[in-house]
C-alpha cells in the first residue's frame, strides 16, 4: 500500500504533538522528523522549572523508544537547510536528502534580539532552549547583578529564572510604559509592578537601552536618557521572531514582520507544505501559546487523515504565576466602555487587581484581568467561552458572595457538557466526567486516560473540581434513587414518564422499575403523574397515600378531617353557616387552622362523600389539605380595610390561591400575601411570600415554618402582579420537576448547587432556556384544574370506595369512639 | 401448621369489590380483616386490620408492595408506614410486632377468607 511520507521540520512541542495526533488517527503514514536541537521534544512552557530542580529528562515530552515504537524516523541535531519544492525534497545540514509527500513546518520561534551595539558580548543571553538555560546557569554562578530586557510574559519568566539561580540583584528593563502590555491593562500592570517590587525585583519602565557596555563581557547597560546600570549578565527576552527563514528561502509567502502565511487548514502558499505553531502566521497573527499550536497540529493531522477542520483564531487567555504573583487575562481583556460595562476591584494592600468586562445588557462576561489572585480564572474563562448567563450580581464573580445569599451558581458542575476544560488537549467536561464515571478518580488517572491537564497544566484545578463534583454527584445519585424499585431520582423519573407519556403506575413500574412497588415509590409516582397529566387522582387510588386516597386527612382513631378551600381566608357568613350546619349534622369537631381556614375533624370514611356533597352544593371546593399540593395562601386584610395597607393583599392572595389550587408537587406548598411591610400574613415563612411595596410587590421564595424554620429569600422586588405570577409559575414548576420526593422548597434550595443566585438566574434570567416551557407547563396545569371531591361525589363507582367494610358498606367502623371535650367531640382510643 | 380441614372458608366479597393492588376491610363478626387484591401478582392476601403499632384499624387502607430480592409481599400502615409481610405477618422494619395472616381463595369471582 502507498504510504505517503510526511516530513516534520522541527521537534518542539507542536511538532511532537503533530506526530502524536497523526499516529492516533492513522498508521498509514511514513513519518520523518528533523530537529535542530540535540534532544527529543521537551516542555518549553515549564522551562523555568529547569532551575527549580527539574532535569532535562523530566521536561521531556516523550522517550526515544516512543519514536521507534511508532515507526518515526528521528534526525536530531540536524536542521533542514533547504526545501526543493519542485522535486519535493528536503536537504539537511548533515547532508540527508529525502523526498516528501507532505511537509510540515514546525520551526517555532527564536528570541528577538534587538540591534543594539555590544549585543555580541559575553554574558548576554537569550532564553529559549535548554541549551540557553545551561549557558545562563554556568555564567550565573559568577554573577551578582543580572538584568532582563523585556517586561513581557517571557521577560518576567526569565527574571524569575535569574532569581532562582541566586542572582542577588535582578533588574527588568522595559521599553514600554508598563509590564506585560499584551496581556494586562495599565492599572493591572501597576498592581503587578508594585507587587514585584515588593518581592525584590527592580523594574525600570520607559527605558530604552542604547548600548551594552564592557570590554569583552558585559559590564553595564547605557540608556538613551544617559543613565546607566552596572550589571554582570543580561538576558534578552524582548519578544519572539517566527523561524521562517527556511520557508522564505523556499519562496513560500511570509508576512512582512515574519511568519509563514497559512490558510485555515494551515496550508502555506504551497499546498503540500503546512506550517504550525509559532512560525505560522494566520490572518496577520502569530499565536505564541502552546494551546493554539496544538490545535493547529490537530488540524493538519485531521486534514491528512481525511477529516477536514479549520483554524479560526484561538482564545489567547492565559494564566500564570510570575515570581509568585498570579497573573491572568482572559477573553476580551481590553474592551472598554461604551462597548461594555467594566467592574474593577483593587486592593493595593494585598496587591490584588481584578477587572471583568460584561456585556451592556449585563448578561454575559466578555473578558477580564486578574492580578494577585487568579483563583477564579478557570471558571471565569469557562463563563466567557460557554456564554453562561451571569448572575444578577456579576461582581460576586470576582468579589465572592457577600451578605446572606449562597455563593454564586457558576460552579464547575454547572458548565455545559461540551465545555472545553483542557484547551491544550481539547478535552471537554463530558470526557472528564465519563472517565470519572468509569473509575478514574485521581488527577493522574484522568491525565492518563484523557490527557487533560498534560499540556500547560492550567486546567488541573478545574479537572480536580470536576472529579470531586462528579464523584459527589455519583454519591448523591445513589442516595437519590427513589426506592429499591426504581434506580432513578425523582427528577429523572419525572422526565422519563413525561417523555414516554406514561400515564399509570403499573406501566411506569414495568418500564422503568422492578418488583411490585411500595409505599415510597407509589405516592412519588402518583405525584409525578399528577404533576404531569393532572388526571383525577382517585382513578389510581391505591397508589396514593391514605390521605390522597380518601381525599381527607386520616386522624387518630381512623377518622378523617375535612378542609374546604377558603381562598385567602376570605369567607361569607352564609358559607360559615353551611360549615357549621355540616359539622353539626355529622358530629364533627371544628377548629380554625393556621392557614386561615376551618378544619372539620372526626368524619367516618362512609360520611365523606355525603359531607362533600353538601359542601359542594354550598359552593365549596376541595382544600387539598390531604395532598402534597397547594394548601393556602394566607393574607392580611390589606388596603381594603387596613389603614396601613399599600395594596389589596386579599384579592391577590385569592387570585394566586385559585391559580395554583390542586396542583400536585413533591411536598405541600404554602403561600402568603401581606399588604405592607408589617407582614401580618407571615409571608416570609411560606414557600412563596409576597409583600406589598410602594411600587409593587416583593416576592420571597423557599421559606418554611415547621421543624426547621427558614425565612424565605427575596427573588425580585417591586414587581407588578403579572410578573409576580410569572415568577411563581416558573419557580413552582421548576421545583415540581426537579425536587426529590417529600422535599419542601426550603430544603430543595438548600441542596441546590449555586443556591439562590442560581435559582434567580433560572427564573428571572432564564439561564437554562426553559422559562417558556415552565410557563406553558404551569398554564396547562392551571387549565386542567378540577375539584377532586366534585368528581367523586358525582361518580357512583368512586363513591363506593368510601366504605369501611367492603361486605357491609353502610356500617361504620365500630372501633371509632368519641368523648366530649369543651362542648365538642374528641377521638377516644 | 394448619390443615385444610381446620379452616372455615368465609365468603368475604366479590373480586371486583376490592381495588386492584389495594385493600379493603372485611367484617367477620366482631373481627376486622384486611383483604388485599395483589392483582399485579395475581395474588390475594388477608391480615388483621389492626395495626399493632398504634392500635389503629387501618391496615386495609395501607399501600401494598414488595421488598427485597425475593419480592416479599408487604403492606405499609398509612399511619406511620410500619410495614408487615403479607406472608408471615412479621414487621419488616425490625420492630417486634406480629400481625395475624389468613389464607385466601378465589372461586368464581368470589373471595373467601380462611378462618382457623
Amino acid at each position: 500500500m502507498f504510504q505517503p511520507t510526511i516530513i516534520v521540520v522541527g521537534n518542539g512541542m507542536v511538532g511532537y504533538k503533530f506526530c502524536e495526533k497523526l499516529i492516533a488517527r492513522s498508521s498509514h503514514f511514513n513519518i520523518i522528523v528533523f530537529g535542530e536541537e540535540p534532544r527529543i521534544a521537551y516542555d518549553r512552557v515549564h522551562l523555568s522549572e529547569y532551575f527549580n530542580g527539574k532535569s532535562a529528562s523530566d521536561l521531556s515530552l516523550s522517550t526515544y523508544s516512543w519514536y521507534a515504537d511508532n515507526g518515526i524516523k528521528l534526525h536530531l541535531n540536524d536542521p533542514v537547510q533547504e526545501i526543493n519544492r519542485t522535486e519535493k525534497t528536503i536537504h539537511s545540514l548533515k547532508g540527508v536528502t529525502l523526498k516528501y509527500d507532505y511537509l510540515v513546518l514546525a520551526t517555532g520561534s527564536s528570541a528577538f534580539v534587538p540591534d543594539i551595539p555590544g549585543v555580541e558580548k559575553d554574558g548576554v543571553f537569550v532564553y529559549r532552549t535548554i541549551d540557553d538555560l545551561d549557558l545562563i546557569k554556568t555564567y550565573a554562578a559568577n554573577a551578582k547583578v543580572g538584568a532582563v530586557m523585556g517586561g513581557g510574559l517571557l521577560g518576567l519568566e526569565a527574571a524569575k529564572a535569574l532569581i532562582d539561580l541566586g542572582i542577588q540583584e535582578t533588574h527588568v528593563i522595559e521599553f514600554a510604559p508598563r509590564l506585560m502590555p499584551r496581556q494586562i491593562d495599565s492599572a493591572g500592570s501597576g498592581m503587578l509592578l508594585s507587587k514585584l517590587k515588593s518581592l525584590g525585583l527592580n523594574i525600570h519602565l520607559n527605558k530604552n537601552t542604547a548600548a551594552f557596555v564592557g570590554e569583552h563581557k558585559i559590564e553595564a547597560l547605557r540608556f538613551n536618557d544617559d543613565t546607566s546600570l552596572a550589571i554582570d549578565m543580561m538576558v534578552i527576552s524582548a519578544g519572539i521572531r517566527p523561524r521562517d527563514e527556511l520557508a522564505k528561502l523556499a519562496g513560500l509567502h511570509t508576512g512582512t514582520r515574519g511568519g509563514i502565511i497559512v490558510n485555515e487548514k494551515m496550508q502555506t502558499s504551497d499546498e503540500s507544505i503546512f506550517a504550525i505553531g509559532e512560525c505560522a502566521l494566520y490572518e496577520g497573527m502569530i499565536y505564541g501559546l502552546v494551546a493554539p499550536g496544538y490545535e493547529m497540529a490537530d488540524i493538519v493531522a485531521s486534514y491528512l487523515s481525511g477529516n477536514e477542520k479549520g483554524f479560526y483564531g484561538y482564545d489567547m487567555s492565559t494564566k500564570l504565576k510570575l515570581i509568585g504573583v498570579d497573573v491572568a487575562s482572559f477573553g476580551d481583556a481590553f474592551i472598554t466602555e461604551p462597548d461594555c460595562r467594566t467592574i474593577v476591584f483593587e486592593d493595593t494592600h494585598k496587591g490584588v487587581y481584578k477587572r471583568i468586562n460584561i456585556s451592556n445588557d449585563g448578561k454575559y462576561l466578555l473578558g477580564g484581568i486578574l492580578i494577585g489572585d487568579a483563583d477564579a480564572y478557570n471558571i471565569l474563562l469557562q463563563t466567557v467561552n460557554n456564554k453562561i448567563v451571569l448572575p444578577p450580581n456579576p461582581e460576586d464573580l470576582i468579589l465572592g458572595s457577600r451578605g446572606g445569599e449562597a455563593s454564586e451558581g457558576a460552579g464547575v458542575m454547572n458548565l455545559p457538557d461540551d465545555a472545553l476544560i483542557c484547551s491544550c488537549e481539547a478535552v471537554s467536561k463530558s470526557s472528564i466526567c465519563s472517565a470519572v464515571n468509569e473509575g478514574a478518580c485521581t488527577i493522574d488517572e484522568i491525565k492518563k486516560c484523557t490527557k487533560a491537564g498534560t499540556g500547560c497544566g492550567g486546567c488541573v484545578p478545574l479537572v480536580k473540581d470536576l472529579i470531586a463534583g462528579t464523584m459527589k454527584a455519583n454519591g448523591q445519585y445513589v442516595k437519590n434513587v427513589i426506592c429499591e424499585h426504581f434506580d432513578y431520582s425523582r427528577q429523572e423519573l419525572f422526565d422519563l414518564v413525561k417523555i414516554n407519556k406514561v400515564k399509570n403506575y403499573d406501566l411506569v413500574l414495568d418500564h422503568f422499575g422492578k418488583g411490585d412497588g411500595c409505599e415510597v415509590c407509589k405516592p412519588a409516582v402518583a405525584s409525578i403523574l399528577s404533576s404531569l397529566w393532572n388526571d383525577v387522582i382517585v382513578k389510581q387510588d391505591t397508589i396514593q397515600d391514605s390521605n390522597d386516597r380518601y381525599l381527607a386527612n386520616i386522624q387518630k382513631g381512623g377518622t378523617y378531617s375535612v378542609v374546604p378551600r377558603i381562598p385567602g381566608g376570605e369567607i361569607t357568613p352564609d358559607k360559615l353557616i353551611v360549615i357549621g350546619q355540616v359539622a353539626k349534622k355529622y358530629g364533627l369537631y371544628t377548629k380554625i387552622t393556621g392557614g386561615q381556614r376551618i378544619d372539620l375533624f372526626g368524619a367516618h370514611v362512609n360520611d365523606l362523600p355525603l359531607i362533600w356533597e353538601e359542601l359542594i352544593e354550598a359552593g365549596f371546593e376541595s382544600g387539598h389539605a390531604y395532598g402534597k399540593a397547594l394548601r393556602t395562601v394566607k393574607s392580611c386584610v390589606g388596603s381594603t380595610w387596613c389603614r396601613f395597607g399599600l395594596h389589596d393583599s386579599v384579592s391577590f392572595a385569592i387570585e394566586i390561591e385559585d391559580r395554583y389550587k390542586g396542583i400536585r408537587s413533591p411536598h405541600k406548598l404554602k403561600g402568603g400575601v401581606s399588604g405592607c411591610v408589617r407582614e401580618c400574613a407571615e409571608a416570609q415563612s411560606k414557600d412563596f411570600g409576597i409583600i406589598a411595596t410602594e411600587k409593587g410587590w416583593n416576592l420571597y421564595i423557599c421559606g418554611n415554618g415547621g421543624s426547621k424554620p427558614q425565612h424565605a429569600q427575596l427573588l425580585a422586588n417591586d414587581i407588578d402582579n403579572a410578573t409576580c405570577i410569572r415568577y411563581i409559575d416558573r419557580f413552582l414548576m421548576f421545583y415540581i420537576k426537579t425536587a426529590d420526593p417529600l422535599t419542601r422548597t426550603a430544603t430543595w434550595l438548600n441542596k441546590m448547587e449555586g443556591g439562590m443566585s442560581y435559582l434567580k438566574n433560572v427564573i428571572i434570567n432564564d439561564s437554562l432556556g426553559i422559562a417558556e416551557k415552565l410557563d406553558e407547563e404551569m398554564q396547562q396545569l392551571v387549565d386542567t384544574y378540577h375539584c377532586e371531591w366534585k368528581e367523586v361525589v358525582e361518580n357512583p363507582d368512586l363513591r363506593k370506595r368510601f366504605a369501611h367494610f367492603v361486605n357491609a358498606p353502610a356500617e361504620k367502623d365500630p372501633s371509632v369512639k368519641f368523648e366530649t371535650m369543651r362542648e365538642q367531640v374528641k377521638a377516644k382510643w | 401448621m394448619e390443615t385444610v380441614a381446620d379452616i372455615e372458608w368465609v365468603l368475604a366479597c366479590y373480586t371486583d369489590d376490592v381495588p386492584e393492588n389495594g385493600g379493603a376491610c372485611v367484617k367477620h363478626g366482631d373481627e376486622q380483616i384486611a383483604l388485599y387484591n395483589f392483582s399485579r401478582r395475581g395474588e390475594w392476601y388477608a391480615t388483621q386490620n389492626l395495626c399493632p403499632h398504634k392500635q389503629q384499624m387501618v391496615l386495609s387502607r395501607g399501600m401494598i408492595g414488595s421488598t427485597g430480592d425475593d419480592c416479599t409481599p408487604k403492606v405499609a400502615c398509612p399511619f406511620h408506614k410500619k410495614a408487615f409481610s403479607l406472608l408471615s405477618g412479621e414487621c419488616l422494619d425490625g420492630d417486634d410486632y406480629q400481625i395475624k395472616t389468613y389464607p385466601v381463595k378465589v372461586t368464581d369471582g368470589k373471595v373467601y377468607i380462611g378462618i382457623v
